[in-house]
Parts: structure tokens; C-alpha cells; sequence
């Protein structure tokens, strides 16, 4: 099961290479995202959409909160 | 919705996964950088006014800091529930605080760009809306005045 991270944590995994995705609606993203984001929708959340990430890499999803 | 995207993305055929609870909201709160639409504009949580007079609903009207027009009642967690406004606060000194306060006053959330607040406190002629948590907990005051000068 995917560990939740912290921001602390979370900006050092960038500084080592890990992949950021925003999975809010896209109207969302494109209002506020952080920096180096992808916006990849939950509601589109299939293997086409994966294909732009690195599967060796590790992967942080994130939206508004933890909601 | 970061979890079941994490899990999501495990049956996918990722094996390295996590997620950030914090997500947007705590990013933005910490003040980091964003990017998009609306970094760089100023938001709810930069222009309140974080030093603002409390309450308890037990409280005597007449023992609420007038100060600045306005006094957000809140629960011993700083959970807001509801607001004494000029009016209220220039009623009855000995009236409890619970019985005159102003129900449920619509609040923002701190990463909510200003422009979006000025024009909703316009419109619904708000002097002032608390600042809040997703989970309810006070974060400060925004007065119009200072949202439309931010904007």
C-alpha cells in the first residue's frame, strides 16, 4: 500500500528524481499546481495516461488535502 | 482521492507509490511557489488579519474586544462557530455571546485566490469573513476592505 509522505519528505524525494502528479480535475491544476507537476485526473487514471511516467521511478500523487 | 489514485497507480504496475496528504493546501499554506492560473496573486490566507478577538460562546458581549469591529466565537479546539459583528457587538454587554452570535458566517479557505473573495464580500455586502481550515479551525479575519485593496 502507497506510504503517505510529508512535505519535508516529499520535497526531498523531487530533489532525487520522483514523479509528481496532480489528480484533481484539470481545470484544478491548471489553477494551482506545484511546481514540476503532472495533472493526470483520478477519472483518467488508465494505462494510456500512465505512459508519460517512468515506472522505475517512485511516484507521488496528491490533491487538495487528504480528503 | 490521492490514496485511491496511489492504489490505482499500484495496479497499474508501480511498485514505488506514495502520496501527499498535505496535498495542495498544506503546500500553500507553508507559503511554497506554485505554478498556474493563479500563483503569484495574493490569497485569503496572506491578506487576513491573523490577530483578531476570540470568544467562547459563554462569554459576556460586554467582555469581547471590540477592536476591530468583529469577534469570531470559537470552541475550545479554535473550531469556529460563529462571529460577533459590529452590531452584535454593540448590543447587550450582558448577553451571552451564544445567543446573539451570527450562525454559521461563511468562511474561506486560505488558499483561496482574493480576487474570488472580493467580489463574493461585495456582492453579498460581507464587512468581514473568517479564515478557516478544511476542518474548521480559525485561521484569521479578512476584512473587504483589505481584499479589495489586495486584489
Amino acid at each position: 500500500m502507497a506510504a503517505p509522505i510529508d512535505r519535508d519528505r516529499l520535497r526531498e524525494m523531487l530533489t532525487r528524481g520522483a514523479q509528481l502528479v496532480e489528480v484533481l480535475p484539470a481545470e484544478e491544476y491548471r489553477e494551482d499546481h506545484l511546481p514540476g507537476a503532472i495533472s493526470i485526473p483520478l477519472t483518467e487514471l488508465d494505462r494510456n495516461r500512465v505512459a508519460v511516467l517512468d515506472s522505475s521511478r517512485p511516484v507521488i500523487v496528491y490533491c487538495w488535502d487528504s480528503a | 482521492m490521492a490514496p485511491r489514485a496511489a492504489a490505482r497507480l499500484e495496479l497499474l504496475g508501480f511498485t514505488d507509490v506514495m502520496h501527499y496528504p498535505g496535498g495542495k493546501l498544506d503546500w500553500i499554506a507553508a507559503g511554497l511557489p506554485s505554478e498556474g492560473d493563479n500563483a503569484g496573486h495574493p490569497r485569503a490566507g496572506t491578506v487576513a488579519l491573523t490577530d483578531v478577538p476570540v470568544c467562547a460562546i459563554d462569554d459576556r458581549v460586554g467582555d469581547v474586544s471590540k477592536r476591530l469591529g468583529v469577534a469570531v466565537v470559537v470552541d475550545r479546539d479554535g473550531v469556529v462557530l460563529g462571529l460577533l459583528r459590529e452590531k452584535e457587538l454593540a448590543g447587550d454587554p450582558a448577553a451571552r455571546v451564544e445567543d446573539v452570535m451570527l450562525l454559521g458566517p461563511s468562511t474561506f479557505r486560505p488558499y483561496v485566490p482574493i480576487k474570488e473573495i472580493a467580489r463574493y464580500m461585495t456582492e453579498h455586502e460581507l464587512e468581514s469573513s473568517p479564515i478557516t481550515t478544511s476542518d474548521g479551525k480559525l485561521v484569521g479575519v479578512l476584512f473587504r476592505a483589505d481584499a479589495m485593496r489586495a486584489e
